[in-house]
């Protein structure tokens, strides 16, 4: 499923900043098998030419799970063809893009219940009984 | 200020749920570009923030800053601050006139003396008090009236930053830059003509968060969108590594997207987040749509050599060579990046 062709960023007409994300991404899953440490690439901070973001999206390409949250609008959770990474995008009540991450870990956190939603559906559960 | 909701507690009012509170939280890390490991401090501090008062002053300005900070990219989470903030006086936004106005404004002052937020954009002519006022007060009177209760003063856009075009050469009216009267208040400059909208509120959300000015540099911007120049960010900085270089608007080069340097762009000099954060809902930027930087977060941009000219021929003076500011740019890149690595050590604890 994985070739060294796909990742290998392209020539023209991109501007070579994809490669150095595969690279780091690379490293990051070095590290999680290693340490058990994850890494999260926020990828708001870093340049992309025309037609590179979806150049990457499309070679980490979807995966065997993805996952659709709805809080404060959407976000789309997907692991990527190559387990263990992560791409998590969300958007606002408009549908617009607010964040757009890369995550390396076995399971990003915003797809566990938290404790705090836990509690309050716990309340909510016991009020059935009332 | 103490009756004011926390944001944790607006956030809860509005039957938002933990995941999306931690959504919030990450979305703000990436407004704040700090690192995702800072989440946790983030949603910490937020949730027990509370509403700041926020006083809005415009004085010699064209309402750029204020239709750019309107027009913002992510309405949900400016929404979401601009819930947890206060705008208890803006001449453009507020329904009050008149007396009334001024008399909200007073009101904000007293009941949040020593608390409260002053927002200027617009510079400030000492030249004659009459070329500009409000409500018959001029506007130097009427900034060291209001920042004399405040916790920090904003100065928004070029011209409050540095005195903007108002202040370009010959200056009629003797414009200045808030800075230049507010000496004992903490001023953060967020200068551009006018400046990104996220970077505006990522000011307001920095207070917000952690109830303390950002890092600043040597102009007073925050180091987190000023720390590193448009040049670094660039998508098209490898063809300038490379040589490669549009010579006229309309050649071979322009057309491949090649770097602009040559035809007059200010990116490497220039300290700004466009780049990255871009423009537009994020569309673009100008060198995305082919058009040099101008460099108008930099102090006189307006008076700094002609717009086309490039760095090498007018910003260094005559007979500067390329490759002098070839140097120079890969000069300023290596301490931008000295300097963001600081920034990162601080917030993770790391060397």
């Amino acid at each position: 499923m994985t070739t060294q062709q796909e990742v290998q960023a392209p020539a023209s007409p991109f501007h070579g900043n994809v490669r150095p994300i595969l690279n780091e991404v690379k490293h990051a899953l070095d590290k999680l098998l290693e340490t058990d440490i994850p890494t999260t690439i926020d990828l708001a901070s870093l340049p992309f030419g025309p037609g590179e973001l979806e150049y990457l999206e499309a070679t980490l390409g979807t995966g065997e799970l993805s996952a659709r949250l709805d809080a404060l609008g959407s976000s789309r959770i997907r692991e990527t063809i190559y387990p263990g990474v992560w791409w998590v995008e969300h958007r606002n009540a408009f549908d617009e893009i607010v964040g757009r991450y890369i995550e390396i870990t076995r399971s990003p956190e915003i797809l566990s219940s938290q404790d705090a939603d836990i509690a309050a559906g716990r309340a909510r559960l016991e009020n059935q009984f009332e | 200020m103490k009756n004011r909701p926390t944001v944790g507690e607006i956030l809860q009012a509005k039957g938002v749920s933990r995941r999306g509170f931690l959504k919030y939280c990450a979305t703000t890390a990436s407004i704040l570009a700090l690192p995702p490991s800072m989440i946790p401090r983030i949603a910490a501090a937020i949730e027990n923030t509370r509403r700041p008062s926020v006083i809005w002053l415009s004085f010699q300005e064209c309402t750029g800053c204020t239709e750019s900070l309107t027009r913002s990219a992510a309405p949900t989470v400016e929404g979401l601050i601009f819930d947890a903030i206060s705008l208890d006086y803006h001449h453009t936004l507020q329904a009050a006139a008149g007396e009334q106005a001024e008399a909200a404004r007073h009101a904000a002052m007293e009941e949040n003396d020593g608390g409260y937020l002053v927002l200027v954009d617009g510079s400030i002519p000492l030249g004659n008090p009459g070329f500009s006022t409000i409500a018959g007060i001029s506007n130097v009177e009427m900034l060291k009236e209001t920042v004399a209760g405040a916790a920090a003063v904003v100065a928004i856009g070029s011209c409050a930053a540095f005195g903007g075009i108002p202040g370009a050469d010959p200056n009629p009216t003797g414009a200045v830059s808030v800075m230049d009267l507010v000496k004992d208040k903490p001023v953060i400059n967020v200068p551009g003509c006018p400046p990104i909208p996220m970077v505006m509120t990522a000011v307001l959300t920095h207070f917000l968060t952690f109830g303390t000015i950002p890092d600043l540099d040597k102009h007073g911007r925050p180091m987190t969108f000023f720390g590193t120049t448009i040049h670094d960010r660039c998508y098209r900085r490898p063809f300038y590594e490379q040589g490669k270089f549009a010579k006229t608007f309309d050649d071979e080069g322009a057309k491949a997207g090649w770097c602009l340097f040559k035809l007059g762009c200010k990116g490497p000099t220039t300290y700004n987040a466009c780049a990255t954060t871009k423009w537009n809902s994020g569309t673009s930027f100008p060198i995305e749509a082919g058009h040099p930087c101008l460099g108008c977060s930099e102090p006189n941009f307006w008076d700094r050599g002609g717009f086309y000219e490039p760095l090498s021929t007018g910003h260094f003076g005559s007979g500067e060579k390329l490759a002098g500011a070839a140097v120079a740019g890969v000069a300023l890149g290596v301490a931008a990046a000295a300097a963001g690595r600081r920034r990162q050590a601080k917030f993770t604890g790391e060397g």
